[in-house]
C-alpha cells in the first residue's frame, strides 16, 4: 500500500514536472513531497562541476538550481576547474572518493570525462550532464540541442537572404572552436539545411575562439571582401557583441542579419534590443535549472540504481528578435543570486 | 669575419619577410591591397601592437612582464563594472588607472627592491590580479560596456577620416613610447639598464626606481589597450587571462628583434613584428584559412624567420650569458 501511494505521488510529479516549468519552488511545504521523501532528500549532497564559474550559464544554473534544491534540505556544492579540463577530472575523481550522492556534470567536449562519469555512476553516485553530453550516456542530460540551434540559424539566412530578399545571397559562419561539439553539432544542423538551399552562399567560415575581438576582426575584414554581405551567424552571443560592433561600425546593421546564441542573460535581450543582434536563439537557464532539479530530485527518490535509467531533457529552443521579445523572454543573475 | 651580411638584423629580416608575404597577398588576393582592408589588417592587430609596446619597455629593461594581460582584462573589466554601478564616468576610469599603477607599483617593487626574478614575480602577479578580480570585483567574467557609457566609442568603435581609431592610439602610443625612449635621459637609462644592470647602478643611474617606472607604464598601456578593446566590442572578455595572448605579444616583441637579454631594439621592432602577423592573420582571413591552420602556418613562417637570424647573427656566448631574467 505505501508502495503504490509512492509509485502514484512519483508518478504525479513526474506529470508535475512536465507541467510546471518555469514555477519555481520558494518552500519546501509546496514542494508536492511526501515527510518520507523530505526525509530520503535532507543531508544529500550534489556537487556542480562547471566548465569555470564567473560566465552567465553557470552562474545562472548554479543560483536557480541551488534555490531549488536547498530548502529540501540538499547539499550543493561547487568545485570549479576554471576552464582546466585536469583540474575538472581531478575534481570529479575526488567527488567520487568523497561519495557524494549525485554529481551535476558540465563537460568540456565529448570525451575528456566519459570515462569518469561511467566510474561514477559504477560507484552509486548519480550523474547529471548540463549542456554538453560526454560519449557516456549517464542517469540525465539537460541541455540544448544544437543541431536544432543551427538548423534554426540556418532557416533564418535563408529566410533573409535566399531568393533575391536580401542584399545578396552571402552570409559568413564563425565558430567558436572547430573540434568543441557544440560547434560541430551546430554545423550540423547547418549543413542539414544549406544542403537543401544551394544558392546561400558561405563567403567565411572561421574559428573566432569564442572572443569577441577575434569575432570582430573576422567580420570586418569579411565586410571589406563582400560589402554586400547579408548574413552572419556567430554561435555564440559572448562573441558576436564583436561580430555585431563590426556591422555596426560598417553602418550595415540594416543590411546585415546576426543570428547568435546563448542562455537568456539580460545582455542578449539588452543586444537584441540595441540592434546588435538581429536575433538569439535562447536555450532559457531558467527552463534548464528547472529540468536539473527535477532531474536530481527524480534520481533520489527513485531507488534505481546509478545507471539504471537514462533520461534526455533538451530545452525548447527561444527565438529572441525584437518583434518577438517580452519582458520575461531573459532573466538577470541578480534575481537569483544570494551570496 | 663579415660575410656581408651583417646589415641583415632580426628586425630587417623579419620586415622583409612581412613585405614579401604582402607582396604575395597583394597580388595573389584579390581585395587584399585596398585601402580599406590595410586600414582592417592594422586595426585587427591595434592592440596587440599596444601590448608589444608595453612589453618591450620592460623587455628593454631586462625584464618581462607576464601578468601584462591580467592587468588589462581585470582593471578595465572593473571599470566598466562600476562605470554602470555608479553612473559616472570619469571616478571609475581614474579608479582603473590607480588599480594599473598600483599593479605596476607591486610588481616593480617586487622585482627591484625584494630582488625576485621579474619572470616568476609577473607569473604570480598575473595569476594574483586574476583571482582578485574574478573573486572580489567583477560578477561575471564578462563585463558588457554600460548603457551610459555610449562615450567611450571614441576609444575604438568610430573612425577619424575614415581611418579607425585604434589606429590612431597606436601609432600615438608608439610615437610617444619611441621618442621617450630615443630623446629622454630616461629612456637612455631604461637601456643601460637592460644592457648591464650592475654597469648601470655603479655609474649612479637610479635603477630600482626606474624599474618600477617600466612597470608603471607598462601597467598604463596594458589599461589603454584594455580601454579600447572594450570600446571594440562594447565588452571585456576577462578570458583572454588564460588565453595565449600573452605569448602572442611577448613574440611580437622578440619576433621584432627586441631581444630578451635587454638593452637592444625599440618601438619600431614592435610595430615590424606586429605587422607581420597582422598581414598574415588578415591575410589567411580573407582566404578562409581555418584557426587551426592559421596557427600551423603562422608558426611555421615565425620558425623560418628565427631560424634564418639565428644563422645570419649567430648568439655570442659570452654576452648572451651575462644575468638573469
Amino acid at each position: 500500500m505505501k508502495r503504490l501511494i509512492t509509485m502514484l505521488l512519483l508518478g504525479m510529479l513526474a506529470l508535475a514536472g512536465d507541467l510546471s516549468h518555469g514555477i519555481s519552488r520558494a518552500a519546501a511545504d509546496d514542494s508536492g513531497l511526501t515527510p518520507e521523501q523530505l526525509a530520503m532528500l535532507k543531508g544529500k549532497t550534489v556537487a556542480f562541476v562547471p566548465l569555470s564559474m564567473g560566465f552567465d550559464l553557470t552562474e545562472g544554473w548554479s543560483a536557480m538550481t541551488r534555490k531549488q534544491l536547498e530548502p529540501l534540505g540538499i547539499n550543493w556544492v561547487i568545485r570549479d576547474p576554471n576552464w582546466s579540463t585536469d583540474a575538472g577530472a581531478q575534481a570529479i575523481s575526488t567527488l567520487i572518493a568523497n561519495k557524494v550522492d549525485v554529481l551535476v556534470v558540465h563537460n568540456p567536449d565529448v570525451q575528456s570525462y566519459a570515462r569518469l562519469l561511467k566510474k561514477a555512476q559504477d560507484a552509486g553516485i548519480y550523474v547529471v550532464q548540463v549542456n554538453m553530453q560526454s560519449a557516456a550516456h549517464t542517469d540525465a542530460f539537460v541541455g540544448g540541442n544544437f543541431v536544432e540551434i543551427g538548423e534554426s540559424d540556418a532557416n533564418l539566412m535563408v529566410a533573409k537572404c535566399g531568393g533575391g530578399k536580401g542584399s545578396s545571397n552571402k552570409i559568413a559562419i564563425v565558430q567558436g572552436v572547430l573540434t568543441a561539439a557544440a560547434s560541430i553539432e551546430r554545423m550540423q544542423g547547418i549543413n542539414n539545411v544549406l544542403s537543401k538551399h544551394p544558392e546561400i552562399e558561405v563567403v567565411s567560415n572561421q574559428a573566432g575562439d569564442w572572443d569577441a575581438s577575434k569575432s570582430r576582426a573576422i567580420t570586418d575584414t569579411v565586410l571589406k571582401q563582400h560589402p554586400d554581405l547579408c548574413g552572419v551567424i556567430d554561435f555564440w552571443d559572448g562573441a558576436a557583441m564583436g561580430s555585431g560592433a563590426a556591422i555596426r561600425e560598417a553602418g550595415k546593421q540594416d543590411q546585415v542579419t546576426l543570428v547568435t546564441a546563448g542562455g537568456g542573460e539580460q545582455s542578449a535581450c539588452d543586444n537584441v534590443s540595441n540592434g546588435t543582434f538581429t536575433v538569439i536563439d535562447i536555450s532559457d537557464v531558467r527552463t534548464q535549472s528547472d529540468d536539473i532539479a527535477k532531474s536530481v530530485e527524480k534520481v533520489l527518490l527513485a531507488k534505481q540504481p546509478a545507471g539504471a535509467d537514462k533520461q534526455i531533457l533538451y530545452t525548447p529552443l527561444v527565438t529572441a528578435s525584437k518583434e518577438t521579445m517580452r519582458p520575461d523572454t531573459c532573466w538577470s543573475l541578480k534575481d537569483y543570486k544570494t551570496n | 669575419m663579415n660575410f656581408g651580411f651583417g646589415a641583415l638584423s632580426q628586425e630587417r629580416i623579419v620586415f622583409i619577410l612581412a613585405a614579401l608575404l604582402f607582396a604575395a597577398f597583394a597580388l595573389f588576393v584579390d581585395g587584399f591591397a585596398s585601402a580599406a582592408n590595410l586600414l582592417s589588417l592594422v586595426r585587427g592587430v591595434s592592440v596587440l601592437g599596444i601590448l608589444g609596446i608595453g612589453m618591450a619597455l620592460v623587455v628593454i629593461g631586462r625584464g618581462i612582464n607576464l601578468s601584462l594581460v591580467a592587468t588589462m582584462a581585470i582593471s578595465v573589466a572593473w571599470t566598466l563594472s562600476l562605470i554602470a554601478s555608479m553612473q559616472g564616468a570619469v571616478i571609475p576610469m581614474l579608479i582603473g588607472i590607480a588599480f594599473a599603477i598600483a599593479i605596476g607599483i607591486v610588481a616593480g617593487v617586487l622585482i627591484a627592491y625584494v630582488e625576485i626574478p621579474a619572470l616568476f614575480a609577473t607569473l604570480a602577479m598575473g595569476t594574483l590580479i586574476y583571482g582578485i578580480g574574478r573573486f572580489k570585483l567583477i560578477d561575471l567574467d564578462i563585463v558588457y560596456v554600460p548603457e551610459n557609457a555610449g562615450w567611450m566609442k571614441i576609444f575604438g568603435a568610430v573612425q577619424v577620416f575614415d581611418i579607425p581609431t585604434p589606429v590612431l592610439y597606436f601609432v600615438a602610443i608608439a610615437a610617444v613610447a619611441s621618442l621617450g625612449l630615443r630623446y629622454t635621459k630616461i629612456g637612455k637609462f631604461i637601456y643601460a639598464q637592460g644592457d648591464n644592470l650592475v654597469a648601470a647602478r655603479i655609474t649612479g643611474i637610479p635603477v630600482r626606481p626606474l624599474i618600477v617606472l617600466q612597470y608603471v607604464a607598462s601597467s598604463l598601456i596594458g589599461f589603454a589597450a584594455g580601454i579600447i578593446t572594450a570600446a571594440s566590442v562594447a565588452s571585456m572578455n576577462t578570458r583572454i587571462v588564460n588565453s595565449t595572448l600573452i605569448y602572442d605579444v611577448i613574440l611580437v616583441v622578440v619576433l621584432g628583434g627586441v631581444g630578451l637579454s635587454g638593452g637592444k631594439g625599440g618601438i619600431r621592432n614592435v610595430i615590424v613584428g606586429t605587422l607581420l602577423i597582422g598581414v598574415l592573420l588578415n591575410g589567411m582571413t580573407i582566404l578562409d584559412v581555418q584557426y587551426t591552420a592559421q596557427n600551423v602556418i603562422k608558426s611555421t613562417i615565425l620558425l623560418v624567420a628565427l631560424v634564418v637570424d639565428s644563422f645570419l647573427n649567430p648568439r655570442d656566448e659570452q654576452v648572451a650569458q651575462q644575468g638573469d631574467i
